[in-house]
């Protein structure tokens, strides 16, 4: 049986046998797409595979003249002899674990994902395997979320309140995949809810691709208003501080991401709240899917790599922190995309 | 309990002092006697004494988690803070232990620091499992010492006197010294105002403008009509003595009490009814200044042993009199306050009070040429006062001018970075700079501040792709990002690799248009230095 399907090169995760790079940093001629984040889906590629459900954000993000080619969860293909099959990751819409299996040898590549309940995509499903690729972002016991139940009565009470004092709420979380999530757990019954631009994009390919999402209108497609008082509006963490907020008058800021859960990043956001929501695995969840895998061989990336390997070498586990580019587990550098 | 959790995060999440001073008030106006009272103990920086060292607490907290104590210290390094990694790390329970603040202080905190070890492993998982995170983190914060929430104790006395319609300078007087914080003392700060006057209270200090150093300062008027001293870099006091007793006042109206015993004796040699201006600083016997690092030494220090006393004496150099023989003097004119402040002092040969000089002059030239001596003189510049002005309050326009010298700058280039704590953790915002010496870059000060959030996130990417070596939380990065330093003083220092040390260095601007190869060198600091003092 053969030893490795994938290995790591300067332009990312490799496969020799296939012909193919998954979630490659630079321009390759085949890519296999985890999921339509940027730091996954990079432009400038001849030919693209990823899973049906990401056909229209990733559209969204790769416009160019490129071949696409789109398979359900659950089916695979054969690329260049190495059977290849995308299986739900529960990050957002669309997102895949991706599973290579050649001569009896299976390896998954997590991509982004979670364990929690999200009504925007379809639940993560543990993927047997030889060696899993797992991200580590949260890899730390210090991230363990809060029931998203509990965190979305918290926001909705944030907004009541606000509402009730003739406030706006901006709400920042990034625009893919957070933002949606969000727009699932708000209470509707509270007051109109508005967008920014490239959070009203993607609401459109979740729209289109089958997700139904509450009413929303683009702030920019608003004629006049006179206030904005009680309305609650989804922007990226970026828009933060711009004059682009100046519109909304009296308002409130909040801030929804994992990272929330440090009182430094909490504060440093200069925000009024901080909710802690996150679409990562945190560490119960990681070490849950890694036994859910019954891999023999963990590889990390993305995140407290060093660290999560190391513990999972002391249970005895075969495991390995793969070097890594610009990307050490800050998720400022996709929320800020 | 869950009041005080709640006060604590209103406070942790803002900035604005109304907001604070609301919910200071807030909590207080519904507060319980005896929870208040430790409230307001622990917001004015009162702590318990230590009862477990930071070593087991990590060791018991990896432990209770089922974590190894090392994946422990890699969790802190990306908190920032030991009380918050240990609350987020331990397992809580579902439910709440439904105690007061003081019942959790009295009953579980205090008693942990007589206990045997094992009892004390138990009391503190105990803690774990019943509480939230909100709350086991203030819990932590107050078991480790570090509870701090951004609000001084004269915050907490505005508070106070608001809230329970008393006079400020009452509450700040109700709150000095050594008091136990019970049920009773609280209620003791909130009776009626008592009759007579208080020998502590203050007057309000009269503040400089600074004056622009390129505006000329024939635009004053006529140089005759100005009296000059030194500026002097120190802490600026009002020192009174009333009733036999003598207090100190620094700027930020806050009371410093046995933190100046030298002053405080001196003071004590001043007729009843005096109440001086001036500005404390470090300095030897000879009477010759000291550089502001050498009080720094003192500063913060609420009990100074003999060692430091002899190593940093301090002097108060008085420049004002406000008060004389028990009568508010302050709507004379300077020169009449001068002359009586003279004549009093010149009663004290040898005393730690002296005067603050005058500096003559007959132009304005003149003083712009004393000016440039400033640094040598460890002064950051001139004072000058209108000479028939009376004392005002508050910052008048017209009648005081700070007139400082500029900042020193230097072009240096950015070589280690580190993770911010608390506010900036997971950011690296803590920078070290260098500057050449011959081929090599020597560091030789450390910076955090002046960069916008934009560029500190673009620095952050830049250290993250350009690391070289990590030496635990600091990593050294390709020599590339020049940025121009700001500082106060230099002098030397043998601790320092670069024998220099800097006071009060920031970042002025990144300095996108130069090259590390353009930054300036030792040399060019060295020029800076102070001509060597004699030992
Ligand atoms: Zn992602
Ligand atoms: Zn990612």
């Amino acid at each position: 049986m053969v030893d490795n399907l994938l290995q790591l090169t300067p332009r990312g995760l490799y496969c020799e046998l296939g012909g193919f790079y998954v979630d490659p940093y630079e321009p390759v001629e085949r890519a296999i797409v985890t999921h339509a984040h940027s730091d996954h889906a990079r432009p400038g590629c001849r030919k693209y595979l990823a899973a049906l459900p990401s056909q229209h954000l990733l559209r969204l993000r790769l416009t160019e003249e490129a071949e696409f080619t789109f398979v359900d969860y659950g089916q695979s293909l054969d690329v260049g002899g190495v059977k290849v099959s995308f299986h739900p990751a529960g990050h957002i819409l669309g997102s895949a674990q991706v599973r290579l299996e050649y001569r009896g040898r299976v390896e998954v590549v997590s991509g982004d994902y979670k364990l929690e309940s999200d009504l925007t995509c379809k639940a993560w499903e543990p993927v047997v395997c030889h060696r899993l690729i797992s991200e580590c972002t949260f890899g730390l016991p210090v991230f363990r979320w809060p029931d998203s139940a509990v965190i979305a009565g918290e926001i909705n009470q944030w907004w009541r309140a606000a509402a009730e004092e003739g406030k706006c709420c901006l709400l920042y979380g990034y625009a893919v995949g957070k933002s949606q999530r969000l727009l699932s757990l708000l209470d509707v019954s509270i007051g109109p809810i508005y967008t920014h631009g490239a959070v009203e994009k993607a609401c459109q390919a979740y729209r289109v691709s089958g997700v139904s999402l509450p009413d929303t209108e683009y702030v920019g497609a608003v004629e006049r208003r006179d206030t904005w008082a009680g309305a609650l509006v989804l922007a990226v963490p970026s828009a933060h501080g711009t004059s682009w907020t100046r519109r909304f008058g009296n308002c409130t800021t909040a801030m929804a991401s994992g990272w929330m859960m440090i009182r430094g990043t909490r504060r440093r956001r200069s925000m009024d709240r901080g909710f802690v929501i996150s679409d990562h695995v945190d560490w119960p969840s990681l070490l849950r899917a890694i036994t859910a895998s019954r891999a023999e061989s963990i590889w990390l990336m993305h995140g407290y790599t060093v660290a999560v390997a190391r513990y999972l070498r002391e249970l005895g586990k075969d495991a390995l922190a793969l070097g890594q580019r610009t990307f050490d587990g800050s998720e400022d550098a996709e929320y800020l995309t | 309990m869950q009041d005080f959790v709640r006060l604590f995060h209103a406070l942790d999440a803002t900035t604005k002092t109304n907001e604070k001073l609301t919910a200071l008030r807030r909590y207080f106006a519904n507060a319980e006697a005896a929870d208040a009272a430790w409230a307001t103990y622990f917001l004015c920086g009162g702590k318990l004494k230590r009862m477990i060292s930071g070593k087991l607490l990590r060791q018991w907290a990896a432990e209770q988690a089922d974590v190894p104590l090392w994946l422990l210290e890699e969790s802190y390094h990306a908190v920032g803070d030991l009380a918050e990694t240990i609350s987020l790390l331990v397992i809580g329970g579902a439910d709440e232990a439904p105690q007061s603040l003081s019942e959790w202080v009295e009953h579980r905190l205090l008693p942990l620091a007589g206990m045997e070890e094992s009892l004390a492993r138990e009391g503190l998982r105990d803690i774990w499992w019943h509480t939230r995170i909100d709350a086991r983190f203030v819990l932590m914060k107050l078991i480790t010492g570090a509870f701090r929430v951004g609000v001084s104790k004269r915050l907490v006395t505005r508070a106070l006197a608001a809230e329970f319609r008393i006079a400020p300078e009452v509450m700040a007087h109700r709150l000095m010294g050594q008091w136990q914080p019970t049920a009773e003392f609280f209620k003791s700060l909130k009776r009626a105002e008592q009759d007579g006057p208080l020998p502590s209270k203050p007057y309000p200090f009269c503040l400089a403008h600074a004056w622009p150093a390129s505006d000329p300062l024939e635009s004053l008027g006529n140089c005759e009509e100005f009296a000059a001293e030194w500026k002097w870099d120190g802490i600026r006091c009002q020192l009174i003595r009333r009733d036999g007793q003598v207090f100190i006042w620094s700027r930020g109206e806050e009371l410093m009490e046995g933190r100046w015993p030298e002053i405080e004796q001196a003071a004590a040699e001043l007729p009843d009814g005096t109440v001086l201006d001036g500005e404390l600083l470090a300095a030897r016997s000879d009477g010759r200044i000291l550089s502001f690092a050498e009080l720094q030494r003192r500063i913060g220090r609420k009990r100074v042993g003999k060692k430091l006393m002899q190593d940093v004496p301090v002097i108060l150099l008085a420049f004002d009199l406000l008060e004389q023989a028990g009568t508010d003097i302050r709507a004379l004119p300077w020169t009449a306050r001068r002359q009586q402040l003279e004549l009093l002092l010149s009663k004290l040969p040898d005393s730690a009070i002296r005067i603050n000089g005058l500096i003559e002059a007959k132009s304005w030239q003149e003083w712009v040429a004393i000016r440039e001596s400033s640094r040598s003189m460890h002064a950051e510049g001139l004072m000058l006062k209108r000479r028939d002005a009376c004392y005002e309050v508050g910052r008048p326009r017209g009648t005081w001018w700070k007139w400082k010298v500029d900042p020193y700058t230097v072009d240096a280039v950015l070589i280690y970075a580190q993770k911010g704590h608390g506010r900036r953790a997971n950011l690296f915002t803590d920078y070290t700079f260098a500057v050449w010496n011959d081929d090599q870059l020597v560091p030789f000060a450390k910076a955090y501040s002046g960069l916008s959030d934009v560029e500190i996130q673009q620095v952050d990417r830049f250290v993250r792709s350009h690391t070289n070596e990590t030496f635990g939380p600091v990593r050294s990065v390709t020599p590339k990002l020049v940025m121009e330093l700001a500082f106060e003083g230099i002098q030397r220092s043998s601790r320092h690799k670069s024998g220099i040390a800097t006071r009060f260095p920031r970042i002025v601007r990144w300095r996108q248009d130069k090259q590390p190869e353009d930054a300036n060198s030792l040399e060019d600091l060295q020029a800076l230095l102070p001509p060597e003092a004699p030992a």
